[in-house]
Parts: C-alpha cells; sequence; structure tokens
C-alpha cells in the first residue's frame, strides 16, 4: 500500500496537482491493482488472462495521462492485442474447462510463499523509500519534438546496439521455433486437383461428393440422427464417427422404435409408402434392415405424398418403376 | 519543488493543433452524432447489403417494411431485441454477458479520432469535424480495434459449445494475421505524411491522395481490411457451412443484435479508415475540388464526400461478398502471412529508400529513372524467364502420357471421364447392366429428390 502511495503521490507531483488527472488516476490504478490480484487469485486460466488484459489496459491509459501516449497505444497494441491474444489462444486451444484446483501440491508452500512476499515488500520498500530520483523533468524538455521522435531518437540512436541485439535474440527465437517444429516432407504435397482425382480413383465413388448430412426430422433436429435413405433404412455414413465413438448417437433401434412411433401417431398406412419407395429391382445390400426401419417412409412418406409426383419423372428410380 | 513548465506548454507537445479548445457541449454534441451516424450507418448497411446482394442474384430483396423497404433492418432490430435471451447452461456467465459488451464498446470508440470535415461554425463556435486528434491516432485505431477482437473471442470460449470455439480461434488468429498486414500498410503513408494524425493524414492530401502514390499499400489494407472485419471472402469465423454461426451460435436476442452492430460498425470504422489514410479523407475529388475556388472544400460540403467515399468501400464490401466464394483456412492463413506479409515489407523498405534518397537531394527525374531502369529489367526477365521454364513444362507433359485409359466403371460404379479422359464409344446394350446403373444411383439420389 506504502507502495501505491508513494507513485500516486510520484504521479500527482509530475503532474502539477492537475485535479482531472488525481481523479483518473484514483479510478485507474485501483482497477489495475484489482486486476493484478484477480489474475493471482482466479481459478480458470482465461479469467485471470482477462483480468491481466484489464491491468494492461489501465497502465496504457495512465501512460497516456503522463504524456506518453504513444507508449501508451503501443502497449495496448502489442501487450493486450498480440500477447495477450496469443496467451489466450493457447489457453483456449489448450484446455477449455481447465480449472486450477486450490489443493496444495507441495507441503507448506503457502507459508513459504507468505514469507517470501512479505520478504520481497519489505525489501522493495526499503529500497524504494531510499531511491534519490532524479527530480521530473517534465515531457517538454524530455522529449521537445514530443512522443514519437523522443522514442525514435533514444531507440535509434543512444540504444541502437542494445535495440539490434534484442532484435537479434529474438529473430534466433523464431527461427529456434521454427526449427524445432519443422517437418520434413517426405514425399511431395498433392495439389488440390490431384487430391480430387484421388479421391473418384481410390475412395468410394459414392461418397466422392462428400458424406450424407445427418437427419433433420420434425421430431429430432440434431447431428446424432442419421439420414434415412429412400429405402428407409438410416445412412450410417450420415453421423460423424467421432459421434459414435464416443457413445454420444442415439442406437439405431431406439431411432427404428422411435418411427415406428410417429408412424403409428400419424396413422399412415404401413405397407403403403414402402412399395411405391423402394425400387422394384434387386434390393439394396443391407435390405434386411428394412423390416425394421421400413415402415417407416416415417418422414419421408410426408415429403413423397406433396411432391411425389414432380420428383418421379426426374429421379432415376421413379422412372425405371413406371 | 522544482519549476514545472506551465501545464498548457506541455499540453503543446504532445497535442494537435486545433484540437482540446472545444466547450463541453461542443464535445457533447460530437460525441452525440458520432454514435447517431454509427448507428445509421449500421441500419442502412445491412438493407444496403441486402438489395445491393438481390440484385447481384437477380432477386428483389427486402421491399415491405418501410418506403421501398428501407426501414427493414430497423424492423428485424426490434424484433431481434425483443426475442428470448438465451444463456447456454455450459456457459461461462460473466464472460458471455461481457463479450458482446467488449465486442460493440470499441467499435463506437474508433470514430472519435476520424475527421469528417475541415473547420466548420456550430452555434457561433469555429470547431472542426472530429472528436479529437493524437499524434498517434492511427495506431490508436489499431489498439481499439485490437480490443474488440476479445469480444469474438470470449464470445468462441465463454458459449461453452465446440463451434463457437472453433470460431473464436479462427477469428482471433486470423486478425492477429491480418492486423500485421494492415499495420505495414499504414507505414508508407506515415512515411509520406510524416505524421500519424489523421488530420495531418488528410491535410497531407491536399494535392495527391496517398492511395494513388502508395498503390501496394492501399491494396494490401483493402485486402487486410476484409480479413479484419471477418467479412466474406475471409468469413472463417462464421463460415455457416462448417461451424454453424461461428462465434455467434449459442447467443440470440439483444447479445447477438450487439454483435451484429459491432460488425457494421467495424466495417463503417475501416472504410472510414481507408478514406482517410489513402482516399483524401473529407477532400473532393478532383475535378469537383477545383470547382470555384475550392468551395467544395469548406463547410459542411466535405461530410457528402466523406461519406460518399465510405459508402463506395461499403459497397466494395457488399460485392466481394455477392462475388467471391469463402477462402479455405490454410490458404487464407497462407495468403495472410506468406504473399501479404512480405509484399507489405518489401514495399515498405522500397519507399523508406525512396524518401530517403529524396531527403538526401537525389534528384526526382534520377530516381524516376532508377526506377524505370529495375522496372524495365523486371520485365524484360518476365518475358524471358517463362520461356525457359515453359518448355520444362512441356517435356514434363510428354511423360505421362500412359494414362490409364478411361474406364467408365471404375470401382464397379458409373463415372464421368475426366479432364483429359476420351469417352470410348460403348455399344449401348439393354441388359445387365442398365439394370445396374438404376439401382445404385436410386440410392444415391434418393435423399435429394
Amino acid at each position: 500500500m506504502s507502495l501505491l502511495a508513494t507513485v500516486a503521490a510520484q504521479v500527482a507531483e509530475t503532474s502539477s496537482g492537475s485535479t482531472g488527472e488525481q481523479v483518473l488516476f484514483w479510478i485507474i490504478a485501483p482497477l489495475a491493482v484489482i486486476g493484478a490480484l484477480g489474475l493471482v487469485t482466479s481459478r480458470k486460466a482465461v479469467h485471470g488472462a482477462l483480468f491481466l488484459a484489464v491491468t494492461m489496459v489501465g497502465l496504457a491509459i495512465l501512460y497516456i495521462a503522463l504524456e506518453a501516449p504513444f507508449l501508451g497505444v503501443v502497449q495496448i497494441v502489442v501487450y493486450t492485442g498480440a500477447i495477450m491474444m496469443l496467451f489466450l489462444f493457447v489457453i483456449m486451444l489448450v484446455g477449455v474447462d481447465a480449472s486450477d484446483s486450490r489443493v496444495e501440491t507441495i507441503r507448506g508452500q503457502r507459508a513459504a510463499a507468505a514469507v517470501a512476499v512479505v520478504g520481497v515488500v519489505i525489501l522493495l520498500a526499503s529500497v524504494a523509500g531510499r531511491a534519490a530520483l532524479p527530480d521530473p523533468a517534465g515531457t517538454a524538455d524530455a522529449a521537445p519534438e514530443g512522443n514519437v521522435y523522443g522514442i525514435a531518437d533514444l531507440l535509434f540512436g543512444r540504444y541502437v546496439w542494445a535495440f539490434e541485439v534484442v532484435a537479434a535474440v529474438l529473430i534466433t527465437a523464431a527461427v529456434g521455433a521454427m526449427v524445432l517444429t519443422h517437418r520434413e516432407r517426405i514425399s511431395r504435397r498433392l495439389s488440390q486437383r490431384e487430391l480430387a482425382e484421388k479421391r473418384f480413383r481410390e475412395g468410394d465413388p459414392r461418397q466422392a461428393a462428400g458424406l450424407p448430412p445427418p437427419g433433420v426430422y420434425a421430431r429430432h433436429n440434431a447431428v446424432d440422427t442419421p439420414a434415412l435413405l429412400p429405402d428407409g433404412t438410416p445412412a450410417e455414413s450420415s453421423v460423424s464417427q467421432v459421434l459414435v465413438a464416443r457413445g454420444a448417437t442415439r442406437p439405431p433401434e431406439e431411432f427404428a422404435a422411435d418411427i415406428d412411433q410417429i408412424g403409428g401417431d400419424a396413422g399412415i398406412d404401413e405397407a403403403g409408402p414402402t412399395s411405391d419407395d423402394a425400387p422394384p429391382g434387386g434390393e439394396p445390400p443391407g435390405s434386411d434392415a428394412r423390416g425394421v426401419a421400413g415402415p417407416s417412409g416415417p418422414a419421408s412418406a410426408g415429403t413423397d405424398e406433396d411432391a411425389g409426383d414432380n420428383d418421379q419423372p426426374g429421379s432415376g428410380d421413379g422412372g425405371a418403376a413406371r | 519543488m522544482i519549476a514545472y513548465p506551465a501545464l498548457a506548454e506541455i499540453r503543446a507537445v504532445d497535442q494537435v493543433e486545433g484540437f482540446g479548445d472545444d466547450p463541453w457541449w461542443i464535445i457533447a454534441i460530437k460525441c452525440l452524432a458520432i454514435f447517431v451516424i454509427l448507428v445509421l450507418m449500421t441500419l442502412f448497411t445491412i438493407v444496403f447489403e441486402r438489395k445491393v446482394v438481390a440484385k447481384m442474384q437477380h432477386r428483389v430483396g427486402p421491399n415491405r417494411v418501410g418506403p421501398k423497404g428501407w426501414l427493414q433492418s430497423l424492423a428485424d432490430g426490434v424484433k431481434l431485441m425483443l426475442k428470448e435471451d438465451i444463456i447456454p447452461k455450459a456457459a461461462d456467465k460473466i464472460v458471455y454477458v461481457l463479450a458482446p459488451i467488449v465486442a460493440v464498446v470499441p467499435a463506437f470508440l474508433i470514430f472519435a479520432v476520424i475527421p469528417l470535415g475541415p473547420e466548420v461554425s456550430m452555434f457561433g463556435q469555429t470547431t472542426r469535424l472530429q472528436l479529437t486528434d493524437t499524434p498517434v491516432a492511427v495506431l490508436l485505431v489499431l489498439a481499439i480495434a485490437s480490443v474488440g477482437v476479445y469480444g469474438l473471442m470470449l464470445a468462441g470460449w465463454s458459449s461453452g459449445s465446440t463451434y463457437p470455439l472453433l470460431g473464436g480461434l479462427r477469428s482471433s488468429a486470423q486478425v492477429i494475421s491480418y492486423e500485421l498486414a494492415m499495420g505495414l500498410s499504414f507505414v508508407g503513408v506515415f512515411l509520406f505524411a510524416g505524421t500519424m494524425s489523421t488530420s495531418g493524414i488528410v491535410e497531407g492530401q491536399e494535392r495527391l491522395w496517398y492511395g494513388l502514390i502508395l498503390v501496394p499499400s492501399f491494396v494490401v489494407y483493402l485486402i487486410s481490411m476484409v480479413g479484419e472485419v471477418n467479412r466474406a471472402p475471409f468469413d472463417l469465423p462464421e463460415a455457416e457451412g462448417e461451424l454453424v454461426a461461428g462465434w455467434g451460435t449459442e447467443y440470440s436476442s439483444i447479445k447477438y443484435a450487439l454483435f451484429f452492430l459491432a460488425e457494421y460498425i467495424n466495417m463503417v470504422n475501416v472504410s472510414a479508415l481507408a478514406t482517410t489514410l489513402f482516399l483524401g479523407g473529407w477532400r473532393a475529388p478532383w475535378p469537383l475540388s477545383a470547382i470555384n475556388d475550392g468551395m467544395f472544400n469548406e463547410g459542411w460540403w466535405p461530410l457528402l464526400w466523406f461519406f460518399g467515399k465510405v459508402i463506395a468501400l461499403l459497397f466494395l464490401f457488399i460485392w466481394l461478398r455477392g462475388t467471391l466464394p469463402r477462402l479455405r483456412y490454410d490458404q487464407f492463413m497462407k495468403f495472410g502471412w506468406k504473399v501479404l506479409i512480405p509484399v507489405s515489407l518489401g514495399w515498405i523498405v522500397l519507399v523508406a529508400g525512396m524518401r530517403l534518397a529524396l531527403n538526401e537531394g537525389v534528384q526526382r527525374e534520377e530516381l524516376m529513372m532508377w526506377g524505370g531502369g529495375a522496372l524495365a529489367a523486371i520485365l524484360v526477365a518476365s518475358f524471358v524467364i517463362p520461356l525457359f521454364t515453359e518448355r520444362r513444362a512441356d517435356v514434363d507433359e510428354d511423360e505421362p502420357s500412359a494414362e490409364p485409359e478411361f474406364d467408365p466403371f471404375a470401382g464397379g460404379h458409373p463415372v464421368p471421364p475426366l479432364p483429359d479422359q476420351q469417352v470410348p464409344a460403348v455399344p449401348v446394350t439393354a441388359g445387365g447392366t442398365a439394370d445396374e446403373t438404376t439401382e445404385s444411383e436410386a440410392r444415391e439420389e434418393g435423399p435429394s429428390a
């Protein structure tokens, strides 16, 4: 708290006691401190990152209030806009619901941390209290041509060597990251056209245009419901394999029972639509399932009656059947 | 205590001339005007977009509500606000509510530093048609925009569902990548204008628009601004074919309306920034600017030119949406990192070298000569190099002539010929083959019929 007061006093001094800046400081500074505390205490990593962003924006506003608009804006662009965003990106990608548990894993860690914190605070307070700061010069003297020129002058003048060294280190780090993640390509990368041709040559041509979408019906509208083939059998390829592996789909029996029930509710003559629907010739391979879902035409029965006359000349089976 | 310079003197250093002296009620009027303008522009843009896209697709478009359908978006907005507000069970409630606010507030802030016109007289006060300006105004726009992205990203995360999360991740990755290219496209303008304040940049375009001098910068900006606001063909974060509605999937009612507002305001914002940086800001286009000693560049006239340019850019957005299909995500990222950024870096080096040469006293004619020489060399190279590469391509093409012949029933299924293949004359026989075809086709076409 004493640190904060010192900083506040200094801010108040340098701003020539302008009340506007005082008010701004006492609004922004507590917000920034709350952000910092929230970062430490929040359980979810995303909340922590958000609190940190609040602190950074607060600092940026204070910079701008202290006549350093360039620094403030760059603070937001670089830290809040880019670095925090990458942090969030990684946090979200790694674990959406990950929240820290509060169980102490190392015995006595909290007590040790408390002692260390007290020590650091005492150390900082003593150093800060004894520090002899030069008298503030004011931005007009420090950078007579304005912020941007002042920073550019220092960066590309007095500190150009340090600047270049930092740039070299950062580039080394970037190149290192690229080398570590680089994967040597064993074979040539296939072009989009080659991939398309391969799909027709090697894959099941029935799936060349993509797998059928899941079923959408009046009673059930979700990705876990298979679409129905014209003969009433559920098309298994229309349900995502991921859902099947997770066991998140509805078992076909339940689905079939549902269809029966709907068919009964609607009072549809069970034999009726089937004979119209099915091609007269050979049965499709999976036709024993028809016994279960066949009475169906369930959802498709309605549409068939509506649109049947329009559709049939066009669709292959209708034409062949007549 | 030492003697500090007077406050007014400090201010003079980092303040753009002509700002900061307005009475409070002028500032209040300006703030309110910006708010109203942005909301009206949103309402206008939505109907405008629907009408233009409808024209492009030979449809009628909205024509029911209000005169010629121009109040459609107002009616839609009211309806949207009155809908049920759903918060999913799995959502992180605080962040879920915060996200639309985080998205929409920065969108309103950007217009504060956009110059809408020169000095005008407002109720007896002479003031500029711009709320405020700082020496780093354009960077401030970038900063505010980068805060706005948090809204989309948090919306994606807090919904507690897969598609929004993917949409949020996409939008943040997209904005980070395209913000780089966007920032680089500003650099050329800064080098020419010698300032980053928006009013200073507009002043610098009195004779020639920077969009004409810095064509590559302008093109890079136009592309990256579409990526920055997640519009087609770069609307991958809300790609409805892949992600339902991306980050906005779980949102409804007023929260969704706020996102919608933010998206359209951001379109207006980037268009206004393009106008300011590259299209001369509020200055009248050339033949008009010469009329009657620059009459059209004074008073309230410039508002017309400014919004005319902004609407022209909005039309560009809509045109793109009506024309181009959505990019694949990897192609989109590759385009940003491997094309836009290197091109703008190279262009900046060129511009900086040119500025340096001019500053060092090299004659413009000499510079032109060298530049022309380099251009000519590139032109000659572009004619010569294909001669070699094409020949090599010819050799390559000769080899794989041993392509498998067209098999009309490859895999036991009728297939069309590939582009290189010829359909052999098949004797038509009414027999088993025909039956097989019908059967398998029946299975295929059934669901779609």
